[in-house]
């Protein structure tokens, strides 16, 4: 009987031959990634303290403060602060801050390598199987155990295949892949579970639109959303100086999956998840109209270069509607200045977007963009959850980044379709 | 907590109870005393006020999904919230609230469950008794392996017990 991925890369950071779903194995850990808000200020730095242990090798662990980056206030500040002295007195030279979400981070700085086991106080952490790593968000108390052994227990995930084969429509990004595949399975349909993303669909995408694909993993309960690691992923390192220390793998032809889901992308039309779940999908001609009152288009998720430059293709030339913002957080300064190089962010400018830090922000309504009782946004982030954004008397639609912007310009959810 | 008995009053939820409605994240810069007058804020909010430690925190599908923060078991537990029960959790929540010693468990039958009912938890067992209701319900035991890290106190006191 074959291996998935996941059990190939398990096997291997536990030091066994062989892994099959239901086993408990306890795997070495290649990163272990902290954020500012659930990082070393929520217990961590405190037990560490107490326990009086060292952390188990200093070069594994990377903090990023991003989430509070710039401080809308002083404990903002506060907190930030404390994350950035932590980490200079533990001795991490990874420290980023003012960069950028921390999973866009991770992955541009060659954190985040095929073949690894990755952890991070982050749930969207998963977002690394676009890169084909198993990685995938803990807690703090768990982050503690790591920090100090340098070790976790997981419990092998039985998979669930998703093929995607074809080519998309003009449109259709690869965020209504993730939405469309989320809105099948459930919010809670990959619980425990790792999904697979493959097939031509998949293979074709650039690492940007995979990794707006893995992101979401979390978003149906999954452990992890991998995706086989291939020459793109290498060229994509490569650019970033690294080209050794990682190993491909991929599952073999008898593994064993749970279930097995194939799409045709020719049928897929852009779509939007209704609030406040992100598998209430639905068709975006069903809620063409609904008025909106800002536009988003940032995040680990949907804030990355390609879906900056599919945004401008939209607003080139036109305007936003009267009354509605359009705020665009590029995912990281990496990205801020590509799209300004390549006048991407000037075009968002001109047709009256807001161009603000990379940040998470407004992600979750920490700053940059909260949204007040009764407004409605439309945003390229992953979670519509109630009161995320905001007020909890608010409403979040999630799209892609050209179905946002074609709201923009109409100050109603709108299809894409028509602007390009 | 005594060995495999737990007895308490229920306060009541539905599906999908996720990490922004527990901990809202508009509240996580506070300290997590200041932050559990929050927790439940969204949909109710009068949580904070009206539980009482030794009460039992029952819901249906899919508690706890979202984020992998650690603020939403702590407020709860700061709360007094030492068991839950649910349909089933989300991962990540799972995991952080058996990390904190608190017993997470799952049950098929929590439709059935009302505010105010008293529950009898032998939870070693996997035995609900709903002593308002007259009804008894299958639970789930906890995994050895998870009994473990829970019945030393929750991952802390694990760690203490290794070699520097
Ligand atoms: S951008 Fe949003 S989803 Fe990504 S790490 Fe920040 S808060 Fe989380």
């Amino acid at each position: 009987m074959g291996m998935t991925i996941s059990e190939k890369i398990l096997a291997k950071a536990a030091g066994v031959e062989k892994a099959s779903a239901g086993e408990i194995l306890w795997a070495k850990v290649d990163k272990a990634m902290m954020d500012d808000i659930l990082g070393p200020r929520v217990e961590i730095a405190e037990k560490l303290k107490s326990l009086d242990k060292n952390i188990w090798n200093k070069d594994k662990v990377v903090v990023i403060s991003d989430h509070y980056t710039p401080p809308a206030n002083a404990k903002q500040a506060e907190i930030v602060k404390f994350t950035r002295e932590w980490s200079a007195a533990n001795g991490i030279d990874n420290y980023y801050e003012f960069v950028g979400p921390c999973h866009q981070i991770m992955v541009e700085n060659g954190h985040a390598l095929p073949g690894k086991v990755i952890v991070g106080t982050d749930s969207h952490t998963c977002m690394y199987g676009a890169m084909g790593a198993f990685a995938t968000g803990v807690g703090s108390t768990e982050m503690l155990g790591v920090l100090v052994t340098g070790e976790i227990w997981f419990k092998v995930p039985e998979t669930i295949k998703v093929v995607w084969d074809g080519v998309l429509p003009k449109g259709v990004m690869a965020k209504d892949v993730v939405l469309k595949t989320i809105g099948d399975i459930g919010h809670a349909g990959a619980t425990y579970k790792a999904v697979e993303h493959v097939g031509t669909t998949i293979e074709n995408m650039i690492m940007d639109e995979r990794l707006a694909i893995s992101n979401m993993a979390v978003e149906m309960g999954a452990k992890v959303g991998i995706i086989p690691s291939d020459e793109k992923t290498e060229a994509y390192l490569a650019a970033r100086g690294i080209t050794d220390g990682y190993e491909h793998y991929e599952s073999d032809a008898d593994a064993v999956y749970c279930e097995t889901r194939h799409y045709k992308a020719e049928a897929l039309e852009p779509v939007v998840a209704c609030p406040h779940e992100v598998d209430n999908v639905t068709a975006i001609k069903n809620v063409a109209g609904t008025v909106i009152h800002q536009a988003y288009i940032g995040s680990c998720t949907g804030g990355r270069y390609n879906d900056l430059l599919e945004a401008s293709k939209v607003l080139k030339g036109r305007k936003i509607a009267k009354g509605v913002r359009l705020l665009i957080s590029p995912a990281s300064k990496e990205v801020w200045d590509a799209c300004e190089k390549d006048g991407i962010l000037r075009m968002l400018s001109e047709a009256g977007g807001t161009i603000l830090a990379p940040s998470c922000g407004a992600c979750l309504g920490l700053h940059s963009g909260a949204i007040a009782p009764g407004e409605i946004c439309i945003s390229s982030t992953n979670r519509n959850f109630l009161g995320r954004m905001g007020s909890k008397d608010s409403q979040i639609y999630l799209a892609s980044p050209v179905s946002v912007a074609a709201a923009a310009i109409e100050g109603k959810i709108a299809d894409p379709r028509k602007y390009l | 907590m005594d060995k495999n008995m737990i007895e308490g009053r229920v306060w009541k939820y539905g599906d999908n109870i996720n990490t922004d409605i527990i901990s809202p994240p508009a509240y996580m810069e506070l300290s997590i005393e200041a932050a559990s007058k929050y927790a439940m804020s969204p949909i109710d909010e009068s949580f904070a006020e009206k539980f009482k430690k030794g009460d039992i925190l029952v819901a249906e599908n899919n508690f706890g999904s979202g984020s992998s923060r650690e603020t939403a078991p702590l407020t709860l537990k700061y709360l007094g919230v030492d068991i839950i029960v649910a349909k089933s959790f989300a991962r990540i929540f799972y995991r952080n609230a058996i990390n904190l010693g608190i017993l997470a468990i799952e049950c098929a039958e929590t439709d059935k469950i009302s505010d105010l009912d008293e529950l009898e938890m032998q939870y070693l067992d996997g035995i609900i008794i709903n002593r308002t209701k007259g009804e008894t319900y299958a639970c789930s035991k906890m995994p050895a392996h998870i009994m473990k890290i829970i019945e030393i106190g929750g991952l802390v006191p694990f760690l203490e017990t290794l070699e520097k």
